[in-house]
């Protein structure tokens, strides 16, 4: 059993602290500003749950975003029909990406390997198609579920007069934009992480990793995986139909765009950038990605010359060039570069990187455990 | 009647176009084990040899117009015609087929360049590592395709000969009311002759003989003293060539940008595995269903009776295939199954 660094409960101790106080240290970087905050924690929540599914078990699912979406149009309509306050919207946001995960998984999961991967992909391709062309009723099309002033919001209604203009998303009178916004998913964030470490760490998670080392062995000691399997989909649907609730929250609109195979896509890369199976490794892929999506596409030319300006001007402009090609519009270049990088060079993701960093800086010992490349290459 | 042959004919077209795009893909997923997301990207980098082709043989420049003679006017004239008169003119205005002659050697070696800069060291890595890099791959080509080109469509015209439609009603005796544009029954014809070559290469030359023998069982032919590796590379380098020269040949259809590679990506995705992973038939097989499936299912009188139909119907004959058939239509077991 290899030891820990932490024990659990200091671990979330420590994780708590640090999103806590991500306002504070984040502000160096750039990126305390709480938009970019609610993000980080969002699309937190959501790669931790897919890496559920894909971390423990090694199913690949390409059509988690169509959680993410249900997720937020059931919130928003929650907003529109009941009321304006999260708790409900959140709710229902879960229980009905629950309630897609059980139908789609339940199909999905007949099939193992690239097929099962296609199948999650097939179906969440059809509920974004549906949701851009027939469902426009319940979805709104292309310009996305919005609140209106004309929504009945019954419950809301009995309690107070609706007052002028748009109501805003609340917690009990407290409103849900900003860092109260922020701090609310946080906390849920907290909390995913918790349900994900006491997972990790049960006689469950056991099972899930005994089905993504071997499912035959497993069935051949009399188990039959598929339940288990399926809850795993399931909860792992569900932490998606909590982040799409939440970003419903945060910013009351759905749009099907959220359901579209590059959303999938965004949260494997995501768990993969960030390090597959380990608890912390999603998170930080996550926030990586969307720091990148936000921060180095809002860099433009002038604020690069203000950069470089000590240069001479010839050598400046040619910097600024050069640099201009990888922020800005050319973001992508540069998580594509990433990608590429982190993978050649850490293939444990990021979280492989301070492993690796933490071994240099403790003493070695002379024990012969094989260390994971030559696991790797058997 | 016309729209149900008109429909098969546009069915045909778009299985051809998935199934080019598929086969490149299986052929790498066979041989080497890889899933390459960074096909799609291959597809368009081949659309981009076209187009720079064609910006090379069109380059112009200003000379004296001598039809206007009642002050010194200019006109822009391509060097190719000055030099070569008709001729040159003739040359640019068949830039699109001409482009497939420059790009193969262009696509040969960014295949080679790539399998064994990258994708070598990603053999016995998992799947998930593969899709990561080919990703951040096909990222790094669209960007860089972006800052050279720009992020708009860029047309291109068939040549003229072939710019127009096709009266194949009249040709069958049909009336005058099916035609179709030429271009696409070149596509059509040009993409049926690249998938027989490719399945005439696999099937009837020694070397395709070893390349399938590899695909079943690599170490047995490692063992036998052939360089499996070696010819996997050169596999990769003619999947990459058929990709690119399906890019080259689509220009005329869609004008290229730089994202037009993960739209069809996903699909060919699809396509393979519904095909059954590790099968070429089956792939081209599901690339034509597919086609023709989706090209039905958009027919007004499909649509009316169940609405929304079309957007969905590759996913939905997807999904009952897969269902149905655990591997697709001609998957081989235990291929990608874990």
């Amino acid at each position: 059993m290899k030891q820990r660094l932490f024990s659990d409960t200091s671990l979330l101790l420590v994780f708590s602290a640090v999103i806590l106080l991500m306002p504070m240290w984040t502000a160096p970087l750039g990126a305390a500003y709480p938009d970019l905050l609610q993000q980080f924690a969002i699309y937190g929540i959501f790669a931790i749950g897919f890496n559920i599914l894909f971390g423990l078990t090694g199913y690949l699912s390409f059509g988690h975003a169509a959680f993410l979406g249900v997720g937020s149009y059931a919130a928003v309509w929650s907003f529109k029909l009941f009321t304006m306050n999260a708790i409900p919207a959140v709710f229902f946001g879960v229980v009905f990406a629950g309630i897609l995960a059980l139908i789609i998984g339940y199909l999905s999961l007949r099939r193992s390997g690239i097929y099962f991967s296609i199948l999650t992909l097939a179906f969440a391709q059809m509920s974004y198609n549906l949701a851009y062309s027939v469902l426009t009723p319940i979805t709104n099309g292309e310009t996305g579920l919005q609140l209106s002033i004309n929504d009945p919001r019954w419950i809301d209604a009995l309690y107070k007069v609706a007052g002028e203009g748009l109501p805003s998303t609340n917690l009990f009178g407290i409103k849900m934009s900003g860092y109260p916004g922020f701090y609310l998913c946080a906390v849920l964030l907290i909390v995913c992480f918790f349900i994900s470490l006491r997972i990790f760490r049960s006689p469950f998670g056991l099972m899930l990793r005994g089905i993504k080392s071997n499912q035959n062995r497993m069935s051949y000691t009399g188990l039959n995986t598929r339940p288990y399997m399926l809850a795993a989909f399931v909860i792992s649907g569900m932490f998606a139909g909590l982040a799409g609730s939440l970003l419903a929250v945060t910013d009351p609109l759905a749009g099907a765009e959220r359901m579209q195979w590059t959303a999938s896509g965004e949260v494997v890369l995501m768990t993969i950038l960030g390090g597959v199976g380990t608890l912390i490794g999603p998170m930080l892929g996550a926030g990586l990605i969307k720091y990148f999506e936000n921060i180095f596409s809002s860099f433009n030319s002038h604020m690069l010359h203000d950069a470089f300006s000590f240069l001479p001007d010839g050598l400046e402009n040619l910097v600024v060039d050069f640099v201009g090609l990888f922020v800005g519009g050319g973001w992508q270049l540069t998580l594509g570069l990433l990608f590429v990088i982190v993978v050649i060079f850490l293939p444990g993701g990021i979280v492989e990187g301070f492993q690796r960093i933490g071994r240099a800086f403790r003493p070695r010992r002379n024990d012969d455990t094989p260390s994971p490349q030559n696991q790797q290459s058997e | 009647m016309d729209s149900i042959l008109l429909q098969l004919l546009n069915g045909l077209d778009k299985g051809a176009a998935y199934a080019l795009i598929a086969l490149g893909l299986t052929l790498v997923f066979g041989t080497l084990g890889i899933v390459n997301f960074a096909h799609g990207a291959i597809f368009m980098l081949g659309a981009f040899c076209a187009v720079t082709f064609d910006k090379l043989i069109g380059y112009s420049t200003k000379i004296r117009d001598v039809s206007i003679t009642a002050f010194p006017a200019y006109k822009e004239e391509a060097y190719l015609k000055i030099w070569f008169g008709d001729t040159g003119e003739t040359i640019i205005d068949y830039a699109v087929p001409l482009a497939i002659i420059a790009s193969i050697p262009i696509m040969l070696f960014v295949g080679y360049a790539m399998e064994r800069g990258l994708i070598r060291h990603f053999y016995k890595r998992p799947h998930a590592d593969q899709i990561l890099v080919t990703f951040g791959l096909a990222i790094v080509i669209q960007e860089i395709v972006k800052a050279t080109f720009g992020a708009n469509p860029i047309p291109l015209a068939a040549p003229e000969i072939l710019s127009g439609s096709a009266n194949i009603g009249h040709w069958f005796g049909l009336g005058d009311t099916i035609v179709y544009p030429w271009w696409r029954l070149v596509y059509l014809g040009f993409s049926s002759v690249v998938i027989f070559a490719v399945f005439g290469f696999l099937q009837f030359t020694t070397y395709g003989m070893v390349v399938r023998a590899g695909m079943r069982d690599r170490e047995t032919v490692g063992l036998l003293g052939i360089n499996i590796e070696r010819r996997f590379t050169i596999v990769f380098a003619i999947a990459t060539l058929v990709a690119g020269v399906a890019g080259v040949m689509y220009t005329p259809i869609l004008p290229p940008d730089y994202h037009m590679g993960m739209e069809f990506l996903v699909l060919s995705f699809v396509v393979v595995v519904v095909g059954g992973m590790g099968s070429l038939g089956g792939a081209v097989l599901a690339g034509f269903l597919l086609g023709i499936v989706q090209s039905f299912a958009s027919m007004n009188e499909v649509k009316n009776i169940i609405p929304g139909i079309d957007q969905i119907i590759i996913y939905l004959v997807a999904v009952v295939i897969l269902l149905t058939l655990p591997r697709g239509l001609m998957g081989r077991a235990g291929v990608m199954e874990d």
